[in-house]
């Protein structure tokens, strides 16, 4: 009885990542070609010159930044802002699967899970 | 060159990266980074941070599809996960104190070791023998779709897998790359996992890794919008029409193509890394 439930638990679970990581995937490319194409609109005459690595402004950077740009529709932030969605995707799957765990009350991997999730939060929010 | 030009001649190549990434099981990472480098002259750190935007964009999308179908293995993935985000933490920490040329050449080890794994292929055996007490322990052994029905399978020595794991994790981090053939040598051949499982499991796992990466990454200004965002959007479209036209393509000799193009970027890289000219 208990491994049927645990089976259909990890089913409904297969289901519902491939669910998040499909839309997750689909939402930012579709903000990333948006902002995309505004930019290209707006500086397609620009020279692109990415041969020396001098980083980004703050404004590209941190969370912050990037949001203070989307309101004031700059296309770079836009695209920012998409790939950021991308980013998280991922870490809204290991997050998903900590709750997963949790229901099936399997607690070495709610506690793994949770561990990869402070990695995660540590690389966006450590410096 | 104007940037509309730029624009468009890297989302046409990343295609191209993507497609023949997705028809060989290599990824197109791996060949973005040195395409980047060496066709268009970009600065290795930008390469590295579109390319591991890329990454996260292909194995969210492929993930998608194997998971439902029952290949990967969740618990595997989630365990080994704990290795390759600690090391790709690590890998994007290094970045900063590494010197670009031996990037490049650590690079070009990569992409050499890339095409010879790809070239091999050693079937999965039949395991009589009783499970592994640290895999029954961690709750690793599973079972999967073949053409006999579901067979179970049996997971060994997990310490070497986790390291290995965890190298992959660093090479990740390092150099912007998934590397998938890497997570595959410590699942398929150290822990035993079946060649199906190990390679969805191995990419289930790449987006997680490279995303422990890409917090720092966008912090220290590795990650460009206009320059990931052809990438992203190419490597993209061209997966998914590889995973569209799988099914009846002869992938052998796009296979032995791609290895050797692989060779010859992997040498380049060396060369411009021994060089100092990255």
């Amino acid at each position: 009885m208990v491994k049927a439930k645990t089976q259909w638990n990890d089913e409904r679970m297969d289901r519902i990542i491939s669910v998040l990581l499909r839309t997750g995937v689909i939402l930012s490319s579709i903000v990333v070609l948006i902002g995309g194409i505004w930019y290209l609109a707006q500086n397609w005459r620009l020279a692109p010159d990415y041969h020396t690595f001098r980083g980004e402004p703050a404004s590209l950077n941190g969370l912050g930044g990037i949001m203070r740009g989307l309101l004031s529709w700059h296309g770079r932030n836009w695209i920012q802002f998409g790939l950021g969605m991308l980013v998280a995707t991922p870490v809204a799957r290991v997050a998903f699967s900590v709750f997963a765990f949790f229901e099936e009350r399997d607690w070495l991997y709610v506690a793994l899970t949770l561990f990869v999730l402070g990695v995660l939060m540590f690389s966006f929010i450590g410096r | 060159m104007n940037l509309l030009l730029f624009t468009l001649l890297i989302w046409i190549c990343s295609l191209g990266a993507g497609l023949l990434g997705s028809l060989t099981g290599l990824g197109g990472g791996v060949i973005i980074v040195p395409l980047l480098v060496l066709a268009f002259g970009v600065n290795i750190h930008y390469a590295a941070g579109a390319s591991l935007i890329s990454v996260i964009a292909t194995s969210s999308g492929a993930a998608a599809a194997y998971v439902k179908e029952g290949y990967t293995n969740i618990r595997i993935g989630m365990f080994l996960e704990v290795a390759t985000t600690l090391g790709a933490l690590l890998g994007a920490f290094l970045v900063a104190k590494v010197s670009p040329s031996a990037i490049a050449i650590i690079f070009g080890i990569v992409l050499l070791f890339s095409a010879y794994r790809s070239l091999r292929k050693v079937p999965d055996t039949i395991d009589t023998r009783p499970p592994d007490r640290l895999a029954t322990l961690l709750r690793l052994n599973g079972d999967y779709p073949t053409a006999q029905g579901l067979t179970t399978y049996n997971v060994r020595r997990v310490p070497i897998g986790f390291l290995v794991c965890n190298c992959a994790g660093i090479l990740s981090g390092l150099l912007g790359i998934g590397s998938g053939p890497l997570k595959v040598l410590g699942m398929d051949q150290a822990m035993e996992i079946p060649f199906k499982v190990s390679t969805t499991t191995s990419n289930f796992m790449i987006g997680v890794t490279a995303a422990a990466s890409a917090g720092i990454y966008f912090h220290r200004g590795y990650v460009d919008p206009a320059l990931a965002m052809p990438v992203m959007l190419g490597v993209l479209a061209g997966a998914f029409l590889g995973a569209r036209i799988l099914p009846g393509a002869g992938t052998k000799y796009l296979r032995i193509l791609f290895s050797v193009a692989i060779v010859i970027l992997g040498f380049e890289m060396l060369v411009k890394g021994l060089g100092g000219k990255v």
